[in-house]
């Protein structure tokens, strides 16, 4: 081995030893960070998430349609799915519609079973997203997610969309690459999930509400049982939520601390 | 001194027409299963039946099996390696060279099941420390280095007094050689040392990766089928049972077979035997606790291996055929002490296993995360149940053939079946060793002075 290829093969070493010591450090920061405080030393700006009012669903399922038609999801890819009979037996006749979004949880089993990285949380925000280009479809986030928000895109198409109809070179504005589907390209492949319209935030990553650049879920939303907002900000309509009502987020004993609740 | 290679005492008759037959049986697996991979890499996914409820399915039950075969033989091969344990010696070489096949196989399994195998690259550019996954196929990587180059060196000087004699094989063992032209005594004490530290190093390694599997499925907890500790331990031991199965198999039908390894598929009969049963043992454990603790979701993914619609796989496939008829067969006076009885009950225990890893696979996945979330939607792909589709089988028809298949053709070309026998382990060989017995720290002399 000359000196040359030595020195290349410990600089590579330390990269990866560098890289284990920095994961560790990271792994022990992020278990530590306080849940409602703007963290600071972290970059975290926004913390957003939903509040969903269980008792002003309808069970529409526009909030399905609507974010099909933003995200221009195929066939078997359900960001959002709206669930009825949850409760059994039930404790009156009223039909209990839960819509379910992926709900961003400050501590994602999926980001930390990711073989190469590519599903993330935002520092800034919380927003948990995918790199289509770096996902090498193992699917193991899919396993590992307790909330079924996963989907893996295997290339369907609605047959209004398939290839050969005008509709089908409409591209899907998902974090701004305007990919447009073709067969065997990310996203097909992929693993696929709701990043809360994450192209429709401004430069500095905020929602404008008036402007309609929202999740299209929440924004259609008839009965308005969907509210978006941002838990750092005290004034914002969830936070006000969460200190007025009771909500419940689901399945805490695994301590994801889901940032979506629900309103029963 | 030059190695004298021992020739082999042709194989009986019997057994060439089995080799033959399992060529044939692996070269049609391969041909039909081809259009299977035809049709994965056509459509990508499309034709499988897996989806976003069970995103796994035969594929990596099939990688999960293939993987513990290799693990299971390298370690095996490891007792004659590292632990000098002499009664296992005649077929080190074939265990070396079972696990480096299953290797392959195993990596082809998960490869199919990538949505995009071409970046799995990334594990190396990207890589994420604190993800199971991503340790796991660091150590494949090791791990495959460490076969060849062991196997290389095991195989050194054969190959080379291969080159040296007449036949069409003399160039293709001259390529295989590299170059390599000692033949010294010297020179094989420092292969057997070479050999030596690498399988060292690979024994820690295979408990790592084979362990890593079963962590792999054991940190999911959203899936509390899988989330048990004891996941790695269960792995690990059902890994030593099938890879040591399947070498009782192929002891018996190649190296000469019966005639030659009577003794070592006893042996190694016995020894899968006791396995099997501490494998038992810990499944046993594992689903008593789960039922009794009567958590929910632990319940609903035992419900779906006892008494869903796939309950045969577990009572028939993986209790009956993979368990109780080889605990009879391995312990009814009549049969334990017929080696073609061992062979069959080594067989079916390694046929079972692939219904066992099914078993931890699908059933983990086929329920439903939040109740409703199928009837939700009606999408094919969002079904808690789930039958592999003909081109999974066929993919996994392709791949066992392929094993087969590079099996065969490579324990027929390579030197495989043939030990470098040394004066002193001719010697050795004449006194038939019955119990487990330390090899004599003999090498250490010669080594010192050899240039390496």
């Amino acid at each position: 081995m000359s000196e040359i290829d030595r020195r290349e093969m410990l600089k590579v070493l330390g990269k990866w030893l560098g890289g284990a010591i920095a994961t560790a450090v990271v792994i022990q920061m992020g278990g530590a960070a306080s849940v409602f405080a703007a963290d600071t030393a972290s970059g975290r700006k926004h913390r957003y998430g939903m509040v969903i009012d269980t008792r002003r669903c309808v069970g529409c399922r526009a909030c399905m349609v609507a974010c099909k038609q933003e995200n221009k999801t195929p066939p078997g890819v359900f960001y959002t799915v709206v669930f009825d009979q949850l409760i059994e037996p039930r404790i009156d006749d009223k039909p209990l519609f839960m819509t379910k979004p992926c709900f961003h949880c400050e501590d994602p089993p999926c980001v930390g079973v990711c073989p190469v990285s590519a599903t993330y949380k935002r520092e800034r925000d919380g927003v948990v997203v995918v790199d289509y280009d770096r996902c090498i479809g193992c699917r193991y986030c899919m396993t590992a997610c307790p909330y079924a928000a996963r989907w893996f895109d295997f290339g369907e198409n609605y047959p209004a969309v398939s290839e050969g109809t005008p509709y089908a070179a409409q591209p899907s504005p998902e974090y701004n690459q305007f990919r447009v589907r073709e067969e065997g390209k990310s996203p097909i492949g992929n693993v696929r999930k709701c990043h809360f319209c994450l192209h429709l935030q401004d430069e500095e990553g905020s929602y404008d509400k008036a402007q309609g650049r929202w999740p299209a879920c929440a924004k259609t939303c008839t009965g308005h049982a969907i509210h978006f907002g941002d838990f750092l900000d005290p004034n914002d309509s969830v936070s006000q939520l969460l200190q007025e009502r009771v909500a419940v987020r689901l399945k805490e004993e695994l301590g994801t601390e889901p940032n979506v609740f629900y309103l029963l | 001194m030059v190695s004298t290679t021992l020739e082999a005492s042709p194989p009986p008759a019997h057994y060439k027409w089995l080799k033959r037959a399992l060529l044939g049986f692996g070269a049609v697996l391969f041909v039909v299963g081809s259009f299977g991979v035809y049709q994965r890499f056509a459509h990508g996914h499309l034709d499988a039946n897996y989806g976003s409820i069970v995103p796994w399915g035969l594929w990596v039950a099939a990688y999960t099996f293939f993987i513990g075969l290799s693990a299971g033989a390298f370690l095996v091969s490891s007792l004659v390696y590292v632990f000098n344990v002499r009664r296992f010696e005649r077929i080190g070489r074939l265990a070396l060279f079972t696990s480096l096949v299953t290797l392959v196989l195993a990596l082809f399994g998960i490869s199919f099941d990538l949505g995009h195998m071409e970046r799995a690259w990334n594990v190396l550019v990207h890589p994420n420390f604190y993800s199971p996954m991503a340790w796991i196929v660091w150590l494949y990587i090791v791990y495959f280095v460490i076969l060849v180059v062991e196997l290389w060196f095991l195989l050194r000087r054969d190959l080379i007094a291969g080159a040296a004699q007449p036949g069409r094989r003399a160039g293709l063992y001259r390529v295989l050689a590299l170059g390599s032209r000692a033949t010294s005594e010297a020179s094989g004490a420092r292969d057997r040392l070479v050999v030596r530290v690498l399988a060292t190093i690979g024994v820690p390694v295979a408990v790592l990766f084979h362990g890593g599997v079963g962590t792999l499925f054991g940190v999911v907890a959203a899936r509390p089928h899988w989330h048990s500790g004891l996941f790695p331990i269960m792995f690990l031991v059902s890994a030593l049972v099938s890879g040591g199965a399947l070498l009782i198999v192929v002891a018996l039908i190649f190296q000469s077979g019966r005639k030659r390894n009577r003794d070592t598929v006893l042996t190694l009969g016995k020894v899968v035997l006791g396995l099997l049963l501490l494998d038992v043992l810990f499944q046993v454990s594992d689903i008593l606790i789960a039922y009794r603790g009567g958590i929910p979701g632990e319940i609903a993914g035992l419900s779906v291996v006892t008494s869903g619609p796939y309950w045969w796989v577990f009572w028939i496939w993986q209790i009956g055929i993979g368990t109780l008829i080889p605990l009879l067969l391995l312990t009814l006076p009549a049969t334990r002490r017929n080696p073609i009885a061992v062979a069959a009950a080594a067989l079916l225990i390694v046929v079972g296993l692939f219904g066992m890893r099914l078993n931890i696979v699908v059933p983990g996945l086929a329920v439903e995360e939040i109740r409703g979330l199928t009837t939700a939607v009606a999408s094919v792909r969002v079904q808690a149940s789930y039958f592999p589709s003909l081109m999974e089988w066929l993919v996994t028809a392709w791949i066992i053939g392929l094993g087969l298949l590079l099996f065969g053709v490579g324990e027929k070309l390579l030197p495989v079946e043939r030990q470098p026998m040394t004066e002193r382990d001719a010697l050795a060989e004449a006194d038939t060793v019955i119990e487990l017995e330390m090899r004599p720290e003999r090498d250490q002399p010669e080594i010192q002075d050899v240039p390496v």
